[in-house]
């Protein structure tokens, strides 16, 4: 597979045209908008966490590239019934995954992979595109702060050049 | 006078193109298509050779040293600032600052004009269409002296109305900051008009020429503008080095901008006397090596005759507008100026200029600039995030546009629904 199909594959297409869990959540526990003044990319994340800090719903709106909105769709996909410290400990692997830092090969046994990313291993291709690694990681490092209770964050800002 | 009305000869593209050596370089077996000559041109080999020569034989501080290599370098030195007068016809050379930029140029007016004339409640105009290089100067400028930034509309062709221009003029409007050409639309303004405009209200014009140098024929004294700003690494010479032009009169009468060796007459501890301009607004060594590259680079497209080039990147723009407008239906061509500079921003529906620019790059090997171009507020006007754009310089040709059109192609078929 080419890099640049590696990058757009059916998956990630198919989340960016169809992304899912759109739309705004009210009432929420955690709320946070996220903003690329690079590109313009803007998202808002809305979670519902329960008495025991389990994710009961997650949704997202906004606009951004086929890689950032389909990269926050299927997080709400996998975060959705984790706990917040399942969410965190896969929004770093996420993180890793997507500056190269981890090998999503590595399997400690022929059974179970040693990261918790499953599907969402499909945006590793993003680590040979510096430039869009921060499409990539918008809506994670949103969701982050939302559960830090922020309300806004900036690419520009925040510490998010990875 | 420059000579205006010479009918424009044809250029030799292909020997041209020989003269950049980037040109030539091929990535995955694919020629590079350079279209982010907004952003940053490319350098010839003169202009790469000459800074080759003063770095090996020639390296030494200007304006010091009692010994021949800075006497040399000094002349050097000297002789670029006399090209840059003579490239935008100013009276004298010693109207003509060194800045790190055009950015740097405009901050300067904007300090020290601004700090010493506006008082609170006066005016500064720009307009819709500004660089935020040439909005937020202005604003930090208007926070400080609490004097109000108020902002000329444009209208759907993204050209600027002269009326409602002059309906914001009013006795407290002290200062007027535009663009020559705009680096999302490539609308050319009526320059000229414009400065006709603020003089006959005794209001001072600042050029904002960062996308026209490279373009245009200018003549500051033809345009009478107060201020003309614009960048070295634009007009095929380095970064680190712009040019800002102001009439002797103000520059005369302007503090400093900033503060060290080379700017002052006389210092003691009790009181500091400046020199004259253009040395009051150059504090410090200078980036010598650019400023003599700026003047290469300067011959260059001066031997081309920035006439010639004109003509070249206007057919070069009109291919381009109609092969996509008749190949491309799902794009929309942002910025429809009667006048406009060779450059296209572009949306196509529901495809995001991030992903346009992946794929450009990745398959076809193209350079185009996508984002918001650092002009947010026009985009919010406009009510797009973002654009694409390919800017065009004279050693781009139709074939490149032909490449650019077949990767626009590609980048549907990829993303279409």
């Amino acid at each position: 597979m080419s890099k640049l199909s590696q990058l757009y594959q059916q998956v990630i297409l198919d989340h960016s045209r169809k992304p899912r869990n759109f739309g705004k959540l009210e009432p929420y526990t955690h709320s946070c908008e996220g903003y690329n003044p690079l590109c313009g990319d803007q998202i808002t994340i809305y979670l519902n966490l329960d008495e025991n800090d389990i994710v009961r719903e997650i949704k997202f709106d906004g606009v951004g590239c086929t890689i950032s909105q389909a990269s926050a769709s299927m997080m709400t996909q996998a975060l959705d019934g984790k706990t917040k410290e399942e969410a965190l400990k896969i929004f770093h692997e996420f993180q890793q995954m997507i500056v190269g830092e981890l090998d999503i090969n590595d399997q400690t046994n022929s059974l179970s992979s040693s990261n918790s990313l499953g599907k969402l291993t499909i945006f590793s291709g993003v680590k040979e595109y510096p430039s869009r690694v921060k499409c990539a990681t918008l809506a994670w490092h949103t969701m982050n702060s939302a559960l830090e209770s922020k309300n806004k964050i900036s690419t520009e800002k925040e510490d998010l050049i990875n | 006078m420059q000579i205006k009305n010479k009918p424009p000869k044809a250029l030799n593209i292909n020997s041209i193109r020989q003269d950049f050596p980037i040109l030539s370089q091929r990535i995955d077996n694919l020629p590079l298509v350079y279209l982010d000559n907004a952003a940053t041109t490319q350098k010839p080999i003169t202009v790469i050779e000459r800074i080759t020569e003063y770095l090996s034989y020639q390296n030494s501080t200007v304006r010091r040293g009692a010994y021949a290599l800075s006497e040399k370098s000094t002349s050097f030195f000297n002789e670029a600032r006399q090209k840059v007068a003579k490239f935008i016809n100013a009276k004298q050379s010693e109207e003509i600052i060194f800045t790190k930029g055009c950015t740097e140029a405009i901050n300067l007016v904007a300090s020290s004009y601004g700090y010493s004339n506006f008082q609170p409640n006066d005016e500064i105009i720009i307009t819709a269409m500004e660089h935020h290089a040439n909005i937020v100067p202005w604003q930090l400028i208007c926070e400080k002296t609490q004097a109000k930034l108020k902002i000329a509309p444009i209208n759907e062709l993204g050209e600027l109305n002269l009326l409602e221009l002059e309906k914001l003029i009013n006795p407290r409007t002290r200062f007027l900051s535009l663009c020559h050409i705009s680096n999302v639309l490539g609308t050319i303004n009526p320059i000229k008009k414009i400065i006709e405009l603020g003089h006959k209200h005794k209001i001072p014009v600042l050029i904002d020429g960062s996308q026209a140098a490279p373009h245009e024929l200018i003549d500051v004294q033809d345009l009478g503008c107060d201020f003309y700003a614009f960048s070295g690494h634009k007009v095929y010479a380095t970064t680190g080095v712009g040019v800002l032009y102001g009439k002797l009169s103000h520059l005369e009468q302007m503090p400093p901008y900033q503060a060290g060796g080379d700017m002052i007459e006389r210092v003691t501890f009790e009181k500091t006397t400046y020199a004259a301009p253009p040395s009051k607004f150059e504090a410090g060594t200078p980036p010598i090596m650019e400023v003599i590259a700026l003047g290469a680079a300067l011959d260059y497209i001066t031997n081309l005759g920035l006439e010639n080039i004109k003509a070249y990147e206007h057919d070069l723009l009109k291919y381009a507008e109609e092969q996509i407008q008749d190949l491309i239906p799902e794009a929309r061509i942002i910025g429809r100026a009667k006048e406009k500079a060779s450059l296209i921003s572009f949306v196509i529906d529901s495809i995001h200029p991030h992903d346009i620019g992946t794929i450009l790059d990745q398959e076809f090997n193209i350079s185009v600039r996508v984002g918001h171009h650092c002009a947010q507020p026009l985009m919010n006007l406009l009510k797009v995030p973002a654009t694409a754009r390919a800017s065009f310089a004279f050693y781009n040709t139709e074939e490149e546009i032909d490449i650019l059109i077949k990767g626009l192609k590609r980048v549907i078929e990829i993303f279409k629904y």
